[in-house]
Parts: structure tokens; sequence; C-alpha cells
């Protein structure tokens, strides 16, 4: 029996994990795919918002604000790529000015640090690579970018190394209410739990229609983005974003952790939380919108497009409240922007939530929140050597876009969750994140996969079950 | 009539081939395009490029060719044979792995040093 | 660590930099190569077709690698492998690190980049669609084919007609896949009319010209892609679409020099050719360090990456030797009529040479035309007839020097098409 069973483990279900491993409870996360941070978690804009969005009062004010005041400390903690960089939503007309001013006012009743109104000079100053006819800005300071499937895979590595169970490849297919317990049937068997927390992301109103009526309905809105090489990753400094209009929400342009340019995303209702496809029609918007704010993006230098979907709803706010249906299920869902934002201050609240349907908190004894990652590309030049000498797998570079070598990918394969995909090794170590998109290590990371967890190379997937690279053996090795 | 391109220079002239009339080709700009159609239509032939199994190497496969252009027609005839080989390292550059093959004067050679 | 000079790359270039640069007297040499093995691609370019210019005789990819391989084991020049350079300083400090040895900075008087280039991906070209498994660059395809002996798929379709895309049809094909279709946006092929014949008609591979791939389906593998004809614009035409029921997706779309350690070091890049501006004599922006194959500009055919490196090597195996050119008297050629880049770009006319090789590639196909030379008062000063130039087939024009001593300013090749 279990005391509390997390349904799903995107950024949300493991920040929840994370907060719950500081007590002493018996806590089970259930994973549908092959890996955690396979939703919206792997693909949206990567961006802390700093909290002047939200209407004042609502949860998603609250928890965005917080949010952003703990990821700082949290990321440093945990070993993920974050840069406090600031963002700009950018005027280009005095109707969109009037709006930043609304933005603004916002911002400092959710308690927004530091934000200021930019003229136009002080705008084109700070960014000279933007449109001419920008003629005002919101600057907020405090607003960041991050790794945002680093921060749900850091997160939930801490939790499984302070005693969280967690099962891959585990999606519910059913729940019992039981009364004094619920019993969950997954792709995995059968568990036993007190409380469930349904962090099932795009799919959330599934969960809840399992025991009863659905509780509310989910509006899938897709996002679709250009990841651009790094050498176009300077041509801005800070998140910029383009004031929403009655034409559109804008696209956003900015840097990435990870040194790149992310553009995106649009906005397409979809039918399925799963439709990631993107379109020609998408990526055409995108590029248009985008070179109103920065004339001057190259997308010949796109290394990646992908899509993301949010987990919109019929409800504007966060749904975090127990369920109508069942009074051992906490809802966390409709997790929209800015979600990722929100996240870790999400984990603390549901576990405030928990309390209140009547689980009873002892802190965990020898509870350890550190988690240390070895970049060697960050490393200087002594550090390497010292590296390399230590563990010369450390001195064999894999992935020559982004210097990924053996020993970072070994010591991803050998980490508390255990990657199976070379998609997996990409989130955790980088390699294939560079300009050939894994086309030189990407035979390398299945090799040294299939090597590490003694699986034969065909069963190597590239990133969900079923999605397996090979196909076969030549030279009559299907017919043996 | 048959129509293929020619592949002796660069230029890629468009040469038809005409069967029933001597192998005559038209559409040629020089000689060699004209023996080039009659050799395609009459007796193609094509050098086949591949690998078979290698034991004891590195790599589990051993680059390998046809040390003489085979008959077109027998390009997968020479496939299915190469399923059969499995070479032992360490091998040298050139090496014999199959002689007269098919029938022919065509011998299956390693093409690298493992 | 201290070199006269550092090569970086053992593949086809920095093999022939290394042959030529010992040939002339250059006695302290270091290829470093980040493979485990000397002969970069060629490894696993299995198909012949190599060597016919420099060997006089068709060879395959290993084979041409082994013969340049041995050449190298009667000389002193060492090499690195499974070693690779982290960053070329303008000093030339060479920083490396390998398993064997660690951290190192190899000093060099002199360096030669040949580092080879990589191939376009699906998002470079911004393919709409799912991402399932199955979509591969062909280069990738041909590693796991020819090196590690697996198929990467049974029915597949070939976006893009450049020669890997083409020789890979041929692979899957005899290795027992079905390829349905080769398809390419512009209205001629990338590839070798030679690897068309052999690869493609051979085994009636039908090639769609003006053609590209508008939507790849499927969750988890590659399900089907939907082909569209395109315009002049290379937008696709509605109404058009074809689908193929595929579960493999190859794209040969495109290669592009890999210079990020050229751009670091701060040497002038040409926009042109996506690799470094260079003189006749291979030398880069920064003097004493040269560049040279692939990584320079992409070229269809290794014996002229042999060629090219052979020069770049000698040359600095004489800048090893003290010969140092002065950017002063220095010959700009410019690009004319279809004509897409140069290389050289510039010429050092304090240099003592006979004639100048100027490699080119033509930005459409042209009949009978003529490549004209002329200075900048607008007088001919060379001019070579051809019957065919095609983009995917990079031309050359040898200039005698007495030519180029004639030029008024700066000299532009261009295509004058004879109709």
């Amino acid at each position: 029996m279990f005391d509390v069973t997390i349904i799903g483990c995107g950024v949300i279900g493991a920040s929840v994990a994370y907060s719950l491993s500081k007590y002493d409870l018996k806590v089970l996360v259930l994973e549908r795919e092959n890996d955690v941070a396979m939703g919206t978690t792997k693909a949206n804009s990567a961006i802390v918002h700093a909290g002047y969005d939200p209407e004042p009062g609502t949860l998603m004010a609250k928890l965005n604000v917080r949010g952003s005041e703990m990821m700082e400390d949290l990321c440093k903690e945990l070993s993920v790529k974050y840069n406090r960089i600031g963002s700009f939503v950018l005027a280009f007309d005095e109707e969109n000015l009037a709006h930043l001013q609304k933005l603004y006012n916002n911002g400092v009743e959710n308690g927004v640090p530091g934000m200021k109104m930019l003229s136009a000079e002080e705008v084109h100053t700070m960014e000279p690579n933007l449109a001419d006819n920008v003629c005002g800005a919101l600057y907020a300071p405090s607003a960041a970018v991050i790794d945002p499937w680093g921060l749900c895979i850091a997160e939930a590595e801490v939790a499984v190394r302070n005693g969280v169970e967690l099962k891959l490849n585990s999606a519910v297919t059913g729940m019992e209410d039981k009364g004094d317990h619920v019993l969950l049937h997954t792709a995995s068997g059968d568990y036993e739990t007190r409380y469930i927390i349904n962090c099932a992301g795009g799919w959330a109103h599934e969960m809840s229609a399992m025991v009863g009526a659905q509780e509310w309905e989910a509006f899938p809105s897709r996002g679709e983005y250009y990841l651009l090489d790094k050498s176009s990753g300077d041509i801005v400094n800070h998140v910029i974003f383009q004031c929403p209009s009655a034409v559109g929400k804008g696209v956003l342009v900015a840097p990435t952790v990870h040194g790149n340019l992310i553009v995106g995303p649009n906005a397409q209702n979809v039918a399925t939380p799963g439709d990631k496809a993107t379109s020609l029609a998408g990526l055409d918007e995108v590029a248009l919108v985008s070179r109103k704010s920065v004339p001057g993006v190259d997308l010949r230098q796109s290394i990646r497009n992908f899509a993301g979907v949010r987990a919109n709803t019929s409800e504007a706010d966060f749904i975090i409240r127990p369920s109508a249906n069942c009074a051992r299920m906490l809802h966390v869902a409709g997790i929209k922007s800015p979600g990722l934002s929100a996240a870790p201050a999400i984990g603390e609240y549901a576990v405030e939530k928990l309390v209140e349907m009547g689980v009873e908190l002892t802190a965990r004894e020898g509870w350890d929140g550190k988690r240390e990652q070895i970049r060697f590309k960050e490393l200087s030049i002594e550090e390497k050597a010292a590296m390399i000498a230590k563990d010369p797998r450390y001195g064999r570079v894999i992935c020559r876009c982004e210097t990924i070598t053996e020993g970072e990918i070994v010591a991803a394969i050998h980490s508390p969750i255990t990657p199976c995909s070379v998609d997996a090794i990409k989130r955790r170590a980088g390699a294939g994140m560079g300009r050939c998109q894994g086309g030189f290590c990407g035979p390398r990371v299945l090799d040294i996969l299939s090597r590490e967890l003694g699986c034969d190379p065909m069963q190597i997937p590239q990133d969900g079950a079923g999605t397996e690279l090979l196909t076969g053996v030549t030279k009559g090795g299907n017919k043996a | 009539m048959t129509n293929i391109i020619c592949i002796t220079c660069p230029k890629g002239c468009h040469l038809s081939v005409d069967e029933n009339n001597d192998y005559a080709v038209t559409g040629n700009a020089c000689p060699r395009g004209e023996a080039y159609g009659k050799n395609e239509l009459k007796n193609p032939v094509r050098v086949v490029t591949s690998t078979v199994r290698v034991e004891g190497a590195d790599i589990p496969r051993l680059p390998v060719k046809t040390d003489r252009p085979l008959p077109k027609g027998k390009m997968m005839e020479c496939m299915a044979l190469l399923d059969t080989i499995t070479a032992q390292a360490p091998i040298k550059v050139g090496t014999v792995l199959a002689a007269n093959i098919l029938d022919t004067d065509v011998n299956i050679v390693a093409t690298k040093t493992l | 660590m201290k070199y006269d000079l550092v090569i970086i790359g053992g593949g086809p270039a920095g093999l022939s930099a290394a042959n030529a640069a010992w040939e002339d007297g250059c006695r302290s040499i270091c290829i470093v190569e980040r493979d485990r093995e000397l002969g970069g691609i060629l490894n696993q370019c299995i198909h012949n077709g190599f060597g016919l210019h420099f060997f006089k005789e068709e060879l395959t990819g290993p084979e041409y690698a082994g013969r340049f391989v041995e050449m190298l084991k009667n000389t002193g020049v060492d090499v690195r492998l499974d070693a690779m350079v982290l960053d070329v300083t303008p000093e030339k400090e060479v920083h490396i690190v390998s398993s064997a040895s660690g951290y190192e900075v190899l000093e060099a008087k002199a360096v030669v980049l040949a580092m080879g280039c990589r191939e376009r991906t699906r998002g470079a070209i911004a393919i709409p669609g799912t991402r399932p498994a199955g979509v591969f660059t062909a280069g990738t395809a041909q590693r796991y084919l020819n090196i590690e002996g697996y198929m990467v798929g049974k029915r597949v379709v070939i976006l893009g007609s450049g020669d890997i895309g083409l020789i890979m049809a041929r692979r899957m094909t005899l290795e027992g896949a079905k390829v349905l279709a080769c398809v390419e946006v512009m209205p001629y092929s990338g590839g070798l009319t030679r690897n068309i014949v052999q690869c493609l008609n051979d085994f009636d591979i039908p090639l769609y010209l003006s053609h590209t791939i508008t939507d790849i389906q499927g969750n988890e593998r590659v399900e089907r892609v939907v082909v569209s004809e395109v315009g002049p614009d290379r937008r696709p035409i509605p109404g058009t679409e074809m689908v193929f029921d595929c579960d493999t997706v190859l794209l040969s779309v495109g290669l592009i020099p890999e210079n990020e350690l050229s751009r670091a070091a701060g040497i002038e890049m040409d926009a042109r050719t996506n690799g470094p501006v260079v003189f006749e004599n291979m030398e880069t922006s920064i003097p004493g360090v040269f560049a040279c194959g692939n990584v320079l500009h992409v070229h269809d055919l290794v014996d002229f990456v042999t060629a090219e490196s052979a020069r770049a090597g000698k040359a600095a195996a004489a800048y090893c030797a003290g010969v140092s050119l002065k950017n002063e008297n220095v010959l700009d050629i410019k690009n004319g009529n279809l004509v897409g880049y140069t290389v050289p770009q510039h010429i050092h006319m304090d240099a003592e040479f006979k004639a100048v090789d100027v490699f080119f590639r033509v930005r459409a196909i042209c009949h009978q035309s003529k490549i004209v030379v002329k200075d900048e008062n607008g007088t001919q000063i060379a001019a070579f007839s051809r019957e065919h130039l095609a983009p995917g087939e990079m031309e050359n024009i040898k200039l005698p020097r007495v030519l180029l001593d004639k030029a008024v300013g700066s000299i532009t090749v261009s295509i004058e098409e004879e109709k």
C-alpha cells in the first residue's frame, strides 16, 4: 500500500514527487512513457516567467511568482541549467503601450520584482537587433531561461534517491475507489494507494473521469517552434515577447540555456494532447511573426523544429483541488503556461493541499536534496585534465557538436532513473542536441547504451516505446 | 528502342538504342557514347560493392567488392552469395574471399585491411 | 608538445596534406583524428568510383583511404587517434583531449584545417509532420549499414538526390529494402549522372524532380510521407500530393563544412562556401593556417580533395620552412553571372606559381557555355568552353600566371551561355 501515488512524471509530477520526498511517506510515481519529462515538459518555450501575465488573485499569479523566486536556488542545488536573463514585452504602437502598463500594474500587484517600462531608446540600446518600430517595452529582470526537462529529471532523481518509487511504462487504465484506499490498474500491474495526485498533464481530465463524471474539458493547444544553431544564440540577450493583441499572442525569440535561439510558438487547437506534429502553415506563421520583433532572425540556421501541446482547459486558472468524484484524489491539472515557472511552488502547494485532505507529514530523516552533474565542456582546462586522469572516458568526445564525453554518457546511463533511449541520453547528457542532431553521435550513443545496459542494439529506441531505430541485421542476420 | 543516359562523361547524353537495328545508337555526342549505348543493351555489367560478416575484428562487417564487373542480372545472386561468407580477421585488402563466383571469372575481394 | 605542422582531421584531406608536407621536407607533423582509425568518411563509403583521376583506377572508399594510410606508414608523421580538438587559437595552439593522453596543447608553426563536413538535417530544412523514429541522414544510415551491419528500414523514401542519397538507394535495395522514390526539390539532380543511372535507374527507383516531402506521418515509426510537387519558388503546389507508405526517410539534402573551430579561431569565412576564405596556396586569413577538403568547400570527388589538400600540405611545409607570403599584392577573384562561389578567393601575386587552379560551382544547369574571366576594366583575360555545366558537378579552370599578370584590379569569373 502506498501512501501517495502521483500519476504522471512531467515537470509537475516530478516537482510534487520532489516535495513529497522530504517526508516520511511511501510514494509511488506512475509514468506511462519509458522516461520522465516526455510530454509538454520536453516541448515548450523553456522560460521562467516573471509573473506579470496572470490575473492578480489567481493561483497562477501566486504560484508563478513564488516559483520564479524559488527557481534559481533550486537549479543551483540540482545542477540544472538556469540563466536569469530578464524579459522584454515589446510594444509596437500606443495601444500596445497601454497594454504593457496594464501588465506592469498586474506585475506590481502579483509581487513581481524590479519591473521597468523602457523607452524606445532604452530598448534599442539594450537589444540592438530588435525591429526599428519597437516603441517601448516592459522589462522584467527576474524572468529566466531554464532547461525544463533537466529540471524534471533532476527533481525526479532526487525523489527516487530519497525513497520515492518510479514506475515507467505504467499508463493508468482504471481506478477503483475502495473507500479507505484506491486500487489503480496500470500497464505494469495493480497498485493500492491511500491518495492519488493527478499530474497527468493533457490527459488529466481522463484520470478524473475514471472515478466519475469528467470535471472539466480539455482544450489542447499546440505550439510550434524553431530551434536555431548556436551561431544565432546571441542575436538577442533577453527573452523577447510581443505584446498580445487582437491579432494574436505573438511569438517569442529567446536565447536558450544551451546557447541556441528558440523562436515560437504559435497556437493551434488540436484534437488530442498527443498531436505534436508541425505544419507548414504553422512554421510559416512562427517565421513571419518572429521577424516582427527581430527582423534578422535567420531561420536557415534552424537545427530542429518541434511542437508541444499546452494543457489548456475549460477553466482559466490552474486546477489544483481535491476531485469532486473521489476524496482521495488531488488534481494538479490544467497546468498550462506559466506552469514550468510555477512548478516548484506547485510542488509545495500540492503538499499543503494533501495535508488539508488528511495526510500527516513527518520529515524524512537524512533527506538529501543535492544533485551534481559533471558537464565536461564547462570545466576549466585543469579540471578537464584531472577528470580524464581520474576516468579516461571523459577524454573521449562522443558528441562533437556539444562536446559531450563518453564519461558523461555513462554517468547518465547509471543515474537513478535509467535512460533506455538515445533521446533520453540527449535530455540528460546533451549528446545529439547540437547542429548535426545526432547524425554523428547517434550510432555511438546507441552502441554505448547497448553495452552498458547489456541489451541488443536492435532494442534501443530513438525515444518513446516503439521507436526502435534499427530494423534488422545485414548479411543474413534476419534469416539465420 | 531503349532510352538510356550515357555516363561516360558528365554531359549525360540521352541515348536511344535500337535493339532491332543492330543496337544502333542515336543521341550520342561522341563515339564513346555509341560504345556505351551498345554495351549497356547487349551486355550490361556492374561492379558490386557490399560487405560480409567478419570475425575477430573491431567491427562486425568487412567491405568487399567484385574484382571486375559482373553481368548486371547477377547482382542479386551475388548479394545472396555474400550472405554465406564469413571472413576471419586479420585480413588484408585484396584477399580473395570467393573465387569465380556464379560461373563467371569474377572474384569477391576484401577492400579493407582489418 | 611542439610540432611544425598540426593537421586537424585524418580523412582524405588530412592524409593528403600530411603526405605532401612530408614529401616537401616537413619532418615534424601530427595528424589529430577523432575516430579510432584514419580515413574519415571514406571508411563507410564502401562503393567504388574513387581514384579515377588520382590513381587512374576505380577504387572503393576504404581502398582509397588505405592507399594513403600505407603511404603514411613510410613517413614519420605522428597520428593521434580517438583525439578531439577542442580549440585552435590564432597563435596556433591546438587544444586536444583523448582518453590516452588527457588534455594536451600542441604548439604548431602551421595548422591545416581538414575537419570535413556534416550533413544537413531534417531541422535545417523544416520538414513538417510528426517526429517518429526512421528519419535518418543518408550518412548516418550508411554508417549503420556498412560499418555496424544494421538495416535502418524496409520501405524507404529518399529526400534529396545528393550522391550519398543515391548511393544509399542502391545499398538499401541490394540489402533487401524497397526504395520507393527519390525526391528532389530542385529541377535537376544534385548528384552525379553516373549515380542516377547506376543507383536509381538500375533498380527502377523513380526520381521526382521539383518535388519535396511536405508531411511526415506516424507516431512511433514513420508510417507514410506526403510528397508534393513544388513551383519555381520551391513551395509545394496544392493538389499535387502523392502518399508513400514507408517506414524510413533518408535525407541527402546537402553538406555543410564543419567550421566551428575555424570560426572560433577568428578565421575569415565565405558565406557562399561556408568555409574559410583562402588564397591560391590554401592559406586562410590567419597566416600559417591552411584549409582544404570539405571543410573549405563541399567536393563531389575525393580525387579533387586529394589534389587540393596536397597543395595545402606543400604550402604548410613551405610556411614551416620560413616562406611566408605578404598579403599586400593580392588579386581578388569575384563571382559573376551564374557562378556560386570560387576557391580560392584571393591570389598572392608575390607568390611563385605557374598557374592557379580555380574551383567553382555554377548556380544552374548550363548547356554549351563559355567560362569567361575578365578584369576590372572588362578586358577578357581567359575563356573556356564547356558543353555542360551543372551545380552538382564542381568545375575548375587553370589560369596561367602570364594571363593573371595582365589583369587590372580584381578578376571576375562568369558564365556566358551560347545559344
